[in-house]
């Protein structure tokens, strides 16, 4: 029998629009998703790993000859599905603003510096129990069109493969207590009771003294169904 | 009900899978392409592999302006419909070469291009075969969550007409967004995010 990947309810979903972040209104499709029972295609994916990796990628502080400005941050946390199993040897992509908020991209021209030591790129594999860290700066925040004075709370961009076409997942992570939360539509978009999924644990244990500041983040991946059902009356299972 | 879940009730029983919430989907945004872009993402195989195809196609968005700023990737079967995982019941089977998953953006013109192997047919899990089919996740700035679809093969008409997928959509206008056409050097398709031609997606 193959596995069945359970989807998160509705509630606890990001939406794919949502009316206050204004570029989903011509681009998130309007119609109702049709259901695709999952088989081979989707409990199957990609097996990336070590070779899209250089040791070099897992700490965004030391680029182009120099070390990057601004506050030094470790990031790590577990990959695991919602059964708490451990996503192992999964590649994890990461992207952010610098630490004045800028991006090293054409599109970005806001008028803060650009660090010509920091790319904002990083790439790890988990080990063999899911764990994944990165160095960093903490990225700044960063204002953008959307609304009158919108700002867009610190956040590092993540993208997970994970084992299936079903767990793919790409996310943002916060940091605590950002008082930009509440005027920014992306954070607003997930609903209230998943919230603090997005958002990192400041923890001091784990910092570096004199040297850098940590913050944990678990991310938890679609996890299997379990339970043993037959074929006969629903299409759903391959 | 059975006697023995009434008197569970508030007694603190567990009487569903322990099970952590899911992280939240977020947009790529728009500088994706700082985090998400490999020199050979749309290379599925190496330039020059016999049999090699393009998939092309524009991304639009509900207006009918092209999307510059986004991102298709692909998944799936080799020509023999095998898949390198292993919860693939027939064995992981790896064709060497063959990465089966290709990651194109849109950037500037708004196409994707993907080159890759056509995908054989793939068992259905209840006896019968799917058509050769590449699933398709899209991502933009304005998309919280992925959003997914299918590409089909308008050559492929005899098995088209019995895949559960496509036989299970209502009407031929939907089948029709899904099915990619010959051309030079392979197969188009444009992906429509939103309006009259909005492509069918999928919840997965
Ligand atoms: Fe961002």
């Amino acid at each position: 029998m193959l596995p069945r990947y359970l989807r998160e309810p509705e509630g606890r979903r990001t939406p794919v629009g949502f009316p206050g972040y204004r570029s989903t209104g011509l681009r998130a499709p309007l119609r109702t998703p049709v259901d695709l029972p999952h088989r081979l295609t989707e409990i199957t994916g990609p097996v990336l790993g070590e070779d899209r990796v250089q040791p070099t990628d897992a700490d965004l502080t030391l680029r182009m000859g120099g070390e990057a400005q601004g506050q030094r941050i470790i990031v790590y946390g577990r990959v695991l599905d919602s059964d708490g199993r451990p996503v192992p040897h999964a590649l994890v992509e990461v992207w952010q603003a610098n630490a004045a908020g800028r991006y090293r991209h054409v599109v970005d021209n806001w008028p803060a510096p650009l660090d010509p030591h920091f790319d904002g790129l990083g790439r790890v594999v988990t080990d063999s129990l899911g764990r994944y860290e990165f160095t960093t700066v903490k990225p700044g925040a960063y204002p953008w069109g959307n609304h009158p004075n919108a700002w867009r709370p610190a956040h590092i961009h993540f993208s997970l493969f994970g084992q299936a076409f079903t767990q793919r997942l790409v996310t943002q992570m916060y940091f605590p207590d950002d008082p930009l939360f509440g005027q920014d539509p992306i954070f607003q978009s997930i609903p209230a009771t998943a919230r603090h999924r997005a958002i990192s644990r400041f923890d001091l244990e784990r910092t570096q003294p004199n040297w850098a500041l940590a913050y944990e983040w678990d991310i938890v991946l679609r996890g299997r169904d379990q339970t043993p059902f037959e074929t006969d009356d629903d299409g759903d299972v391959a | 009900m059975s006697e023995q879940s009434t008197s569970r009730r508030g007694t603190g029983f567990l009487t569903e899978p322990f099970r952590l919430g899911v992280t939240p989907s977020a947009t790529v945004g728009p500088y994706l392409s700082i985090g998400l872009t490999w020199d050979d993402g749309p290379y599925a195989v190496a330039e020059g592999t016999p049999g090699a195809i393009w998939l092309r196609g524009r991304v639009f968005d509900g207006a009918g302006a092209l999307v510059p700023d986004g991102m298709i990737e692909t998944w799936q079967a080799d020509p023999d419909g095998r898949f390198p995982h292993p919860d693939d019941p027939r064995g992981a089977v790896t064709r060497p070469g063959f990465r089966g998953l290709g990651r194109s953006h849109t950037v500037p013109s708004g196409e994707y291009a993907i080159l890759t192997l056509k995908p054989g047919r793939v068992p259905d899990g209840e006896g019968g075969l799917q058509a050769p089919h590449v699933d398709v996740s899209v991502f933009a700035r304005g998309l919280l969550d992925r959003v997914v679809t299918r590409i089909y093969f308008a050559d492929e008409a005899e098995a088209n007409a019995e895949d559960p997928v496509l036989t299970a959509l209502p009407d031929d206008a939907s089948r029709r967004t899904l099915i990619a056409r010959p051309s030079e050097d392979g197969y188009v398709l444009d992906i429509h995010l939103q309006g009259e031609d909005e492509t069918v997606f999928f919840a997965v």
